[in-house]
C-alpha cells in the first residue's frame, strides 16, 4: 500500500505542472459582526437530498426550498414558527374596499447579493416572468408553483407605480393572495442576475436575503455565507453548509460523531437515542400537514354517510401512529393541521369502536358487511411515512366489522392519476401546506370544483353547503368572519365523514446542544439567519 | 498484437450500440408517467399534458428512440428532465467521485486479496487458510449496505476513528482540480504547501473503500489462492524447490506470476461490477458518485439522465473488459493466437 502511494505521489509531482487553479479557502475569514458574542462559526446541516435547483420559483422540492429560504426574500414572510404573514421586502400594503387592487410600499436601500438595487422594477421582473408569457423570461420556466396556486387565473396584471410602489391587479378577490406571497415561488430575485445567468440561473441564485450564495457541489453541498449589508438584523453564523446524507441512519451518526450540527428527517427509531446522547437536543414542531383516508362519495357504498361514519368508526388511528409514525405523529380529528388558523378544536373524533361501526353498517344496511378496495400510496410521505403498512392496519381493523378491504398499490405517477380520475374506492393521501392559508387545505382538497376529474378533491364529495361556506371564505378579506366560516365548514365535514383523517406529523430535528435560536416552520421552512453557535 | 486489439475494438460498437438500445426500451416500456411522477401531487392535467409533450413523450416510441440514437450518435447525452443540465455535465460532475472510490477499492481488494489468497495457499489446511477462507465466505455473503454500517458503528462511532461520511471534511471547502480528491489534495499540498485537504480525502476514503472493496478482495483471495495450489503442485515447482531456490522466491517469483492469470481476469471482472455496485456504498457513505446520481434519476424517471449514466457506466465496463483482456494476451500470449 505504501509502494502504492508513493508512485501516485510521484506521477502527480511529475505531472503537476499543468494544473495551477486549485485553491482552497479556510474557515473564519470573515469577520464577525462587530461587538456580538453570538456572531461567527460555520454550521453544517445535514439534509436528506440535493437541492434540485436554486430558483425557487422553477422548483416544487422541499430541499430547493430550504436552501431558498436562506438567500431570497418574499415581499411578505412568515414570522418564524407560525403560518402568520408579516412584511418584509414590502413595509406594508393596502387593499382596495373591492379586494381587486393590491398596493405594496417596499424597503428603501435594499441591495441585491449583486450590488444592484431592489426596487418596484424587481419585483414586477421576478413575478411577470411566470405571469406574461409575452415576457422575455418566461420561457426559462416551467413555473410550477405560480401554476399549482392558479396565479395566472388570480392575477391580471403587476404594475410598478413608481420605483418603491407595486400594484398588483386581480381578476377576482382573493383572501389567500397576501399569503400565497410569502411562498417560494413568490421570492424577488435579481433581474440583472437572472438576464445574465439566464437558464443557469438556478445555478447562480441572487437574492437580497440574510445569506449569500457561494458553491454548489452537486449531490454534496451548497455553501452559504453571510450578507453583511443584509437590510435586516444581520445573521450571526459566517457560514452555512448544506450537506447531503441521504441514510437516515449515517445522517444521525454524522451528528452524534458531531461532524454536523443539525439533522433533518430522522428515523423515527433513532429519535429516543439521540435524545439520549449528551450534548444533543430536539426541537419539535407540529407539520402543517394531513394524511387521509378518502372514501370515494360517488361509488356504493360510501355514497352512503353511514357507511362512511362507520369506517370512521371502525379504525384505530392511535395503533396505527404508535405502529408506523413511531411517534412522529399526532392522531388528527380535522383536515386541518392544528397550528393553523381556524382549526377547530371543538370538534370530536369519531372514538374507535367497532360496535358502533357494526351497527351503523346494519343500519346502512350492510350488516353483512361488503367488499372493497383500499388504495395505499407506494411512497413514504411527510404525512404518512408507510402507505403500505398503515393500509394493513385499516385492513385488519374493517375486517373486524366486516367490511373485506383488498389491498390495491401502483407506481406513484400511476397512483396520482388513477385516483385524481376516481378509480378507487377507498385511497390513502395527504396534502402538506404550503401558505397557511386554511384555504389552500378546504378549497384544493374538499370543495365540490375540485371533485372536477382530474380532481384534487378525490373523495368526490360534492356538498353544495360547505363549498358555498369556504367559498364564502376565500373571497372575503375579513380575518375574523373567514375564521368563523371556516370553523362551521369543519363541523359540516365532521358530520359528512368524507375521509377518515388519520395523522398529523410531528415534524423533528435533531441537533447539538450549542445550537441556538432555531425555529421550526409548520411549512418546513429552514431559515439560519437567528441561529447562532454557543462557545 | 495490433490486429487483436482492433478486433476487439471493432466488437465495442454493435456491443454498445445493444446496450443503447436496450437501455432505451427498458426505461421506456417501465411503467410509470415521467412528467408525471416530476410533478407531483398537486400537478394539474394541464400542465401533465405540457410537461409531457415539451419533454416529447408524447411521440411514438420508434420516433423518440430515433431521435434518441441521432443525439447518442454525436456524443449528445441531452438534458436532464430534472436539472435541466446537460447529462453530460452532471455524469461529468459525478463520475471521479465514483471512480476514485473504485480504484482504491480495487487497490485495497487487490493487495489484501492477493495477499490472504498466497498465505491461504502456502498454509493450506492450517489455521490462517481456514480463518482466512471462512472470512472470505462470510465477505462474500455480507450485504454491502450493512457492512458499510458496521464499519461506520465500529470505526467511526465506536473508535472515533474515521469519519461516518463524505468525501471531505466539508468545512474546509476547496474547488475541485481533477475530481479525484486524493489527487487534488496532493496538487494542493504542492501548490500551497497545505496537506490537510490531502489526509482528510485519504481518511474519508478509508471505510468506503474497505465496505465496497470486501467482496471482490473475497472473490480474489478464493482465486488467488486455487490457482496458487494448482501452480504449486506442477513440477517446475517441485524442480525449483529441489534445486534449494528460497521459498520466498518460488512463490512469489516462480508461483504467482504463473498464477495471476485467472485473478487478472477476476480482477478485471470486479472492477466492472464494483463501478455499478457503488450504488449502496454510496448511498451508506454519502458519496456523491454516479452510482447514487444513477439511482435518483431512477427515481424522478429522468429519462436522459438514467440511459446517459448506464450508457457511460457500460462503456466503461467494456472498456475495462477491453484493457483486461489485452494484458492478459500480454501474459499470456497463447491466448491471442487461439
Amino acid at each position: 500500500m505504501k509502494k502504492v502511494l508513493l508512485l501516485l505521489l510521484a506521477l502527480t509531482t511529475i505531472s503537476v505542472s499543468g494544473f495551477a487553479k486549485g485553491q482552497q479557502s479556510a474557515d473564519g475569514d470573515m469577520p464577525a459582526a462587530a461587538g456580538d458574542s453570538k456572531a461567527g462559526g460555520v454550521l453544517v446541516f445535514a439534509h436528506s437530498g440535493d437541492a434540485v435547483g436554486l430558483d425557487p420559483a422553477r422548483e416544487t422540492d422541499g430541499e430547493s426550498f430550504m436552501i431558498a429560504d436562506n438567500i431570497y426574500n418574499c415581499l411578505v414572510e412568515f414570522k418564524p414558527g407560525t403560518t402568520e404573514v408579516m412584511p418584509a421586502l414590502a413595509k406594508s400594503w393596502d387593499v382596495s374596499a373591492d379586494g381587486l387592487e393590491y398596493v405594496f410600499h417596499l424597503r428603501e436601500g435594499v441591495k441585491f447579493h449583486d450590488g444592484t438595487d431592489f426596487n418596484a422594477d424587481a419585483v414586477v421582473f421576478s413575478h411577470m416572468r411566470q405571469l406574461d408569457e409575452n415576457h422575455p423570461y418566461f420561457e426559462y420556466g416551467p413555473w410550477k408553483y405560480w401554476g399549482y396556486m392558479d396565479m395566472s387565473a388570480i392575477v391580471k396584471d403587476i404594475e410598478a407605480v413608481d420605483t418603491y410602489t407595486v400594484k398588483y391587479t386581480l381578476n377576482k378577490p382573493e383572501a389567500p393572495f397576501i399569503a400565497n406571497l410569502a411562498m417560494n415561488f413568490a421570492v424577488i430575485v435579481s433581474p440583472t442576475a437572472v438576464e445574465m445567468y439566464k437558464e443557469d440561473y438556478t445555478n447562480n441564485p441572487v437574492g437580497t436575503g440574510p445569506f449569500k450564495f457561494v458553491s454548489w457541489t452537486k449531490d454534496d453541498n451548497i455553501v452559504v455565507e453571510r450578507n453583511e449589508d443584509y437590510w435586516g438584523q444581520k445573521a450571526y453564523l459566517d457560514r452555512v453548509i448544506f450537506k447531503v446524507i441521504p441514510d437516515a441512519t449515517a445522517r444521525t451518526l454524522a451528528l452524534k460523531k458531531g461532524e454536523v450540527d443539525i439533522i433533518d428527517f430522522p428515523s423515527p427509531e433513532d429519535i429516543p437515542g439521540i435524545k439520549a446522547t449528551d450534548g444533543l437536543k430536539v426541537v419539535e414542531q407540529a407539520g402543517l400537514n394531513v394524511g387521509y383516508l378518502a372514501l370515494n362519495c360517488e361509488k356504493e357504498p360510501f355514497d352512503n354517510k353511514l357507511v362512511r361514519q362507520a369506517v370512521n368508526y371502525a379504525i384505530n388511528k392511535q395503533d396505527i401512529i404508535d405502529g408506523v409514525y413511531g411517534g412522529m405523529g399526532q392522531a388528527a380529528k380535522n383536515p386541518l393541521p392544528p397550528g393553523m388558523w381556524s382549526y377547530n378544536d371543538e370538534i370530536e373524533d369519531y372514538p374507535y369502536d367497532p360496535a358502533k361501526a357494526k351497527a351503523l353498517l346494519a343500519e346502512a344496511g350492510y350488516a353483512d358487511g361488503f367488499s372493497t378496495t383500499l388504495w395505499a400510496m407506494p411512497v413514504s410521505r411527510p404525512y404518512n411515512p408507510n402507505g403500505k403498512k398503515v393500509a394493513e392496519i385499516m385492513q385488519a381493523n374493517l375486517a373486524d366489522v366486516g367490511i373485506d378491504a383488498a389491498i390495491t398499490s401502483y407506481d406513484w405517477g400511476t397512483y396520482l392519476d388513477k385516483t385524481d380520475m376516481g378509480e378507487h374506492d377507498m385511497a390513502l393521501l395527504g396534502w402538506t401546506g404550503d401558505n397557511g392559508d386554511p384555504d389552500n387545505f378546504l378549497w384544493v382538497l374538499l370543495s365540490a370544483p375540485a371533485a372536477v376529474k382530474p380532481a384534487g378533491n378525490i373523495a368526490f364529495w360534492k356538498n353544495e353547503e360547505f363549498t358555498s361556506i369556504i367559498k364564502e371564505a376565500k373571497e372575503t378579506a375579513d380575518q375574523a368572519r373567514r375564521t368563523a366560516l371556516y370553523e362551521e365548514a369543519q363541523v359540516i365535514f365532521k358530520e359528512e365523514a368524507p375521509w377518515v383523517t388519520l395523522a398529523h406529523s410531528l415534524v423533528v430535528e435533531p441537533m447539538k446542544e450549542e445550537v441556538m435560536g432555531f425555529v421550526l416552520y409548520p411549512t418546513g421552512k429552514r431559515v439560519f439567519s437567528e441561529v447562532w453557535l454557543q462557545k | 498484437m495490433l490486429k487483436y486489439i482492433l478486433k476487439r475494438l471493432a466488437l465495442l460498437l454493435p456491443t454498445l450500440f445493444g446496450v443503447v438500445t436496450l437501455v432505451f426500451f427498458m426505461i421506456a416500456l417501465a411503467p410509470g408517467d415521467p412528467a408525471r411522477v416530476m410533478l407531483g401531487e398537486r400537478a394539474t392535467a394541464e400542465s401533465v399534458e405540457q410537461l409531457r409533450h415539451d419533454l416529447g413523450l408524447d411521440k411514438p416510441l420508434y420516433v423518440q428512440y430515433g431521435l434518441y440514437l441521432q443525439r447518442v450518435v454525436k456524443l449528445d447525452l441531452g438534458k436532464s428532465i430534472k436539472s435541466g443540465q446537460k447529462v453530460s455535465e452532471e455524469i461529468w460532475d459525478h463520475f471521479p467521485a465514483t471512480i476514485e472510490l473504485t480504484i482504491w477499492a480495487m487497490i485495497f481488494s487487490t493487495v489484501v486479496g492477493i495477499i490472504i489468497g498466497v498465505l491461504s495457499a502456502t498454509r493450506k489446511n492450517g489455521w490462517i487458510d481456514f480463518a482466512s477462507m471462512g472470512g472470505a465466505l462470510m465477505g462474500v455473503s455480507m450485504p454491502v449496505f450493512w457492512l458499510a454500517l458496521v464499519l461506520i458503528m465500529i470505526f467511526s462511532v465506536h473508535f472515533d476513528m474515521f469519519p461516518t461520511g463524505g468525501r471531505m471534511n466539508i468545512r474546509y471547502y476547496f474547488t475541485p482540480i481533477t475530481g479525484l480528491y486524493v489527487l487534488d489534495g496532493i496538487l494542493i499540498f504542492l501548490k500551497s504547501g497545505d496537506i490537510k485537504v490531502f489526509i482528510s480525502a485519504l481518511h474519508h476514503l478509508v471505510l468506503p473503500a474497505i465496505a465496497l472493496g470486501t467482496i471482490p478482495l473475497a472473490i480474489i483471495a478464493r482465486i488467488t489462492r486455487s490457482s496458487m495450489l494448482e501452480v504449486l503442485n506442477q513440477d517446475y515447482i517441485k524442480t525449483a524447490r529441489s534445486a534449494g531456490i528460497k521459498e520466498r522466491k518460488v512463490i512469489y517469483r516462480y508461483a504467482l506470476k504463473n498464477a495471476l492469470l485467472p485473478i487478472i481476469t477476476v480482477i478485471g471482472l470486479q472492477f466492472g461490477l464494483l463501478l455499478s455496485g457503488a450504488i449502496l456504498t454510496e448511498t451508506v457513505f454519502a458519496w456523491p458518485g454516479i452510482g447514487k446520481w444513477i439511482y435518483h434519476a431512477i427515481e424522478a424517471r429522468d429519462y436522459p439522465a438514467v440511459q446517459g449514466g448506464i450508457i457511460v457506466i457500460s462503456t466503461t465496463f467494456v472498456l475495462i473488459n477491453l484493457v483486461v483482456d489485452i494484458l492478459y494476451s500480454i501474459v499470456n500470449p497463447k491466448i491471442r493466437l487461439s
